[in-house]
């Protein structure tokens, strides 16, 4: 089943020079072990690629039922170099928000996610 | 002893709310008044102001913020802290004696002013002795910039504020403080934790991060069911309510809009996190993974369980540079093929610049309204590509003024020789910007010292 990250999760973004990071946490707590599971540091990077320069790194806040990454080279420079609209990452939260993660059916069904197949 | 100790967060930022300093002075009981107004760039700002004026440099806000909160002050026993000293602290302070003698309270106030984080004047003297002050991110040595810096300030602990309010301040203005310190510094004071007492040093610190952003914390900015965050035009600040043994609560004045909810104050904590592991500040290293929270009744959120760690020996510089110029100019192209135009319109300027010989170290190009925030996510495959309008956002960087200037000349042409259906350019030709960009550091604490007076 397709679920949108939107769907199960909120999130915040901000910056350290020219890196962003995205704190994405878990509408329920039940759905933390599924943002853990599938919101790889991988997954992430394949979801930004051509919008980032550099690495992703994925930190595990499971107590904040939450993941933090860091976007380097998200930001055009950074600070006052970039010419971006959104120079400071601030919505970089919402562009992880977009992303789709497969999970099979019965651990979908197990967690009561909303499945994004009927809007596609 | 007191048992609860009430900090509240009324600016996030230099150009936050006006009105919010007085209403959390107003809105309830409070001890404390934390006003945040240094951001990295504005430490480079009032430095450029200073340069013009030598009794400028400080947040000019700040003296405002004083005056309406004054009676709480005088009258009932608030305390103010705030890093507002910006480049120029004791410049901030005589302004707000004045403002005090003039308002007939002059004897009531006592401002401990904060200073030694400022390492201007001192950089050829540490990299003399040894301190590299390279680039944090990059490794460069700072002689690649070195004629081209602006300003450089260490950011300092929680220990000087702690002795100007043990010496009865009650306005205490610093300049490069951390942000948390601020908040940190009271709780510390008043509950005599030591300088190793790390876990409740880092319960402070991450009090302080929670309600360093104003109403970041409390409903403002929240994405989490948004549409329900009641009254936002009347939106509280946040307090922090904390205990001797580390633990606080979360929350605002009774009456104010917003909410304070566990959603709320995790999208806080999160915002520009690092390693959360390591938080790290000069007074301790705060673990992010520790903390616990929970909803304690309406717009109260309990946090609890916070560990920290020794701070480590080194103190983060500050230091801005001059770095080139740039402008960002904008046209709106109207509905039918909007985004084809503008894509035209991008693709002629391109051209013109080419052929004036116009050469930048970097030119972006957006179209606000289909792909400027989200890029290619959103280009990838959009929902419409029927836009009733684009806007056109052209950027360019570089370090030969006169070329950026020369840009900005080519913008408003194109309303009459570019691609057609082009509106919104009423606020005239884009202005040329110096940019001031910043070179994080770091220095041995050692090498800086910092001082308390009472004025």
């Amino acid at each position: 089943m397709n679920v949108r990250l939107l769907d199960i999760a909120h999130a915040r973004s901000g910056d350290k020079g020219d890196t962003a990071n995205v704190g994405l946490i878990a509408l329920k707590p039940k759905w933390y072990p599924i943002l853990e599971r599938y919101v790889t540091r991988d997954a992430v990077a394949e979801h930004f690629k051509g919008s980032i320069d550099g690495p992703v790194v994925r930190f595990e806040l499971p107590n904040l039922n939450a993941l933090n990454f860091l976007l380097h080279g998200a930001l055009d420079g950074g600070g006052t170099l970039s010419l971006k609209t959104d120079a400071q990452g601030k919505v970089f939260s919402t562009a992880l928000l977009r992303m789709v993660i497969s999970v099979p059916d019965d651990e979908a069904r197990k967690s009561s996610l909303p499945s994004s197949d009927a809007q596609k | 002893m007191k048992e609860v100790v009430r900090v509240a967060g009324g600016q996030g930022f230099w150009g936050d709310s006006l009105e919010a300093p007085r209403q959390q002075a107003e809105g309830g009981p409070i001890d404390y008044l934390m006003l945040d107004y240094l951001a990295e760039v504005t430490m480079s700002i009032l430095q450029k102001q200073k340069e013009r004026d030598p009794s400028m440099g400080y947040a000019r806000d700040f003296v405002g913020a004083i005056e309406s909160v004054l009676p709480a002050v005088v009258d009932r026993g608030v305390r103010v802290i705030a890093n507002a000293g910006g480049v120029n602290p004791p410049a901030c302070a005589a302004a707000i004696r004045k403002l005090a003698e003039s308002k007939g309270v002059g004897g009531k106030i006592r401002i401990g002013v904060v200073t030694g984080d400022d390492l201007l004047g001192r950089i050829d003297e540490l990299i003399a002795d040894g301190h590299s002050l390279a680039n944090m991110e990059t490794g460069e040595p700072l002689s690649t910039i070195r004629d081209r810096v602006l300003s450089a300030n260490a950011y300092i602990g929680s220990t000087p504020i702690v002795e100007a309010l043990s010496r009865d301040a009650n306005i205490v203005i610093t300049g490069r403080s951390t942000d948390t310190a601020l908040t940190m510094a009271p709780l510390r004071y008043e509950f005599g934790w030591s300088a190793t007492d790390w876990n409740h040093l880092a319960a402070g610190i991450i009090a302080g991060h929670i309600i360093e952003c104003g109403a970041q914390c409390s409903g403002g900015n929240c994405l989490y069911d948004w549409r329900s965050i009641p009254d936002l035009a009347n939106v509280g600040y946040p307090i922090a309510e904390a205990k001797a043994d580390g633990t606080f609560v979360i929350t605002k004045h009774a009456g104010t809009g917003g909410r304070v909810s566990v959603p709320s104050v995790s999208e806080q904590l999160v915002y520009e996190m690092g390693d959360p592991h390591e938080y790290i500040t000069p007074d301790v290293v705060a673990d992010f993974t520790t903390i616990h929270l929970e909803q304690e009744g309406p717009d109260r959120v309990r946090v609890s369980g916070i560990q920290g760690r020794p701070s480590t020996d080194k103190l983060k510089v500050s230091i801005a540079y001059r770095a080139g110029f740039k402008a960002v100019g904008t046209l709106v192209y109207s509905w039918p093929d909007a985004l084809e135009k503008a894509q035209l319109a991008d693709k002629v300027l391109r051209e013109r610049l080419e052929r004036l010989g116009l050469h930048f170290d970097h030119i972006l190009t957006e179209f606000v309204g289909a792909s400027a925030t989200h890029g290619v996510l959103a280009s990838r495959n959009p929902v419409t590509t029927d836009y009733p309008e684009v806007q056109l956002r052209f950027g360019v960087r570089g370090n030969d003024r006169a070329a950026v200037e020369r840009f900005t000349r080519e913008i408003a042409p194109l309303v009459l020789n570019g691609p057609p259906s082009v509106t919104g350019f009423a606020g005239g030709r884009p202005k040329v910007e110096e940019i001031v960009a910043y070179w994080p550091a770091l220095v041995d604490k050692s090498v800086v010292t910092t001082k308390v007076e009472i004025l």
